[in-house]
């Protein structure tokens, strides 16, 4: 596995010189992103316009509407310089909508469905139905300590196919077809159906902030935005 | 946390369905967005297309139910299965209060919210619905904190401002979100005596009360209804404390309503931006005409208790 998170007292990622994780904060489940990783004692700053993006080492896409994010990324101008960032080696973590953002294929989408196509994976909309059977269930994640994470999933995604480069973290058994990826990880790219933002899960949000820390720890100094104004929270 | 008696189930696999947890989680995810009300399949496609989080479906926006008298009541299901076809987002769709056999049909339609609403005609006059019974969760108004506090002991999962619906009229929804979000900050800084005191003058369960004092939040998404017709009165709502906005007849009762909801839908995400608030408010043809509320013959607010 290429970055397992330093596993210290629990709940805190132990880092040098603590990273700014972004997280978009145009719709959707913002604040308990935002409130997780305060906990993790790193800086936060929410970012809702290209201006927001330069002083972030990581960011969190969040649960929400895809198809509403979509469109307030291109309304803010943010779609191309998030991925000129991904392409750049910056790590993300997308949870539900945010996963849907960053695959590669969009299934059950609208015909106008665009995707970042950061992690090698074809994805399905909705793929549990309505709200109706939104549910919540234990999961055991693959190369992660710390025991099973409680899985809450809302009108939730589920992964239909990987690309070779990608790790199943955790997976999900469907009635119609057997064992279905809901956590995956390619790179610095970590995605999940569910959201441990709901819950209280750390773990993800650790490997995000252990992921920012070691590109920040290469790219010394920082070629920009490294300053004042930095840190928003 | 609230006594919960909830109707929790188990889907096919064997998974714990229907939760407290996975109601409000709905609510969650729709924050910062716009839920709009749609009459036909077409309008929940120009909804999508302006980028709603969820729509609602219904067979007249309030507007038209004000105008047009007579008992409103539950959407044909056909209608409703139309709109769930035509769009990939959430669907919503209203039951009258306390009329929980409009709930059970709308369950076993799977919409995706149930909004117990005071713009249809009420069914009851003692008792809203028992929404614990339902695993399709609910969203309720409110015009202040006790009658909020009420409705999620009762199990709803989402509270909106009942503001004054198809007024086009924001002043009743400001006064309704004053008044749970004043009420909520005083809670948040009484002491522990004080919090029976606000329980009874509330009449809201006291455990509730508790919970407000300790997060200082009300337990559910607190979203804005009644009376939203331009980016700027939904910029005032999520600014006041509104965490989304339902728009009801300000969208399809407007001269252009594709343009005029996409406007809304980047207003309520850059709710604290002027600068993008000056982009999207300009050019958007007239809003609709709206009406002084001293004028209205009907208070829809004033239903439910």
């Amino acid at each position: 596995m290429a970055a397992e998170p330093k596993r210290a007292a629990p709940g805190r990622a132990v880092v040098v010189a603590a990273p700014v994780i972004g997280v978009l904060a145009l719709q959707g489940d913002v604040s308990e992103h935002v409130g997780m990783l305060q906990a993790l004692g790193v800086g936060v700053a929410e970012v809702r316009l290209p201006r927001d993006l330069a002083g972030v080492d990581a960011l969190v896409l969040p649960g929400g509407e895809s198809t509403t994010l979509q469109l307030l990324l291109e309304a803010a101008g943010l779609r191309d310089v998030i991925a000129a960032r991904i392409a750049a080696g910056m790590p993300v973590l997308g949870t539900c909508a945010g996963m849907i953002l960053l695959a590669t294929t969009v299934l059950d989408g609208r015909p106008d469905q665009w995707s970042f196509g950061a992690i090698d994976l074809a994805v399905r909309r909705n793929a549990f139905g309505r709200q109706v059977a939104s549910f919540e269930e234990d999961l055991d994640l693959a190369g992660i300590g710390g025991g099973p994470l409680h899985a809450v999933f809302i009108r939730a995604p589920v992964v239909e196919t990987v690309g070779s480069g990608v790790e199943v973290l955790a997976t999900i058994s469907m009635s119609d077809d057997g064992a279905h990826p809901v956590a995956c990880r390619q790179g610095r790219v970590t995605v999940t159906a569910f959201h441990p933002e709901l819950v209280g899960d750390h773990r993800l949000h650790e490997l995000l902030v252990a992921d920012a820390a070691a590109v920040t720890a290469h790219q010394v100094p920082r070629s920009s935005g490294s300053g004042a104004g930095r840190r928003r929270h | 946390m609230v006594s919960k008696h909830e109707m929790t189930a188990k889907d096919s696999a064997g998974r714990v369905t229907g939760t407290d947890r996975v109601k409000r989680g709905l609510a969650e995810m729709l924050r910062g967005g716009v839920i709009m009300d749609v009459v036909t399949p077409e309008h929940a496609k120009i909804a999508e297309d302006a980028g709603a989080v969820a729509v609602m479906a219904l067979e007249r926006v309030p507007a038209d139910i004000r105008r047009d008298g007579g008992v409103a009541r539950m959407s044909d299901p056909a209608l409703i299965e139309a709109i769930k076809a035509a769009v990939t987002i959430p669907v919503m769709a209203k039951a009258r209060i306390g009329h929980f056999a409009e709930a059970q049909i709308l369950q076993a339609l799977q919409v995706d919210y149930i909004d117990e609403s005071e713009v249809l005609t009420p069914a009851d006059e003692a008792y809203h619905i028992d929404k614990w019974g339902f695993e399709v969760p609910f969203v309720c108004g409110a015009t202040n904190l006790g009658e909020a506090l009420r409705r999620i002991s009762e199990g709803a999962a989402m509270i909106r401002s009942k503001g004054e619906a198809g007024s086009g009229n924001i002043v009743e929804a400001v006064r309704h979100l004053r008044s749970v979000l004043g009420d909520i900050r005083a809670i948040a800084t009484c002491d522990a005596t004080e919090r029976y005191g606000w329980a009874k003058q509330l009449q809201a369960p006291v455990g509730l009360v508790q919970e407000i004092a300790e997060t200082g939040r009300l337990p559910v998404p607190l979203f804005c209804a009644g009376g939203i017709a331009t980016p700027a009165d939904a910029a005032l709502v999520m600014q006041l404390g509104a965490e989304a906005v339902f728009v009801g007849s300000g969208i399809f009762k407007s001269e252009d309503p594709a343009v005029r909801a996409r406007a809304i839908v980047e207003a309520t995400a850059h709710f604290r931006d002027p600068e993008i608030l000056v982009k999207v408010s300009r050019g958007l043809g007239t809003p609709m005409k709206g009406a002084e509320i001293s004028t209205l013959e009907t208070r829809l607010a004033e239903r439910g208790w």
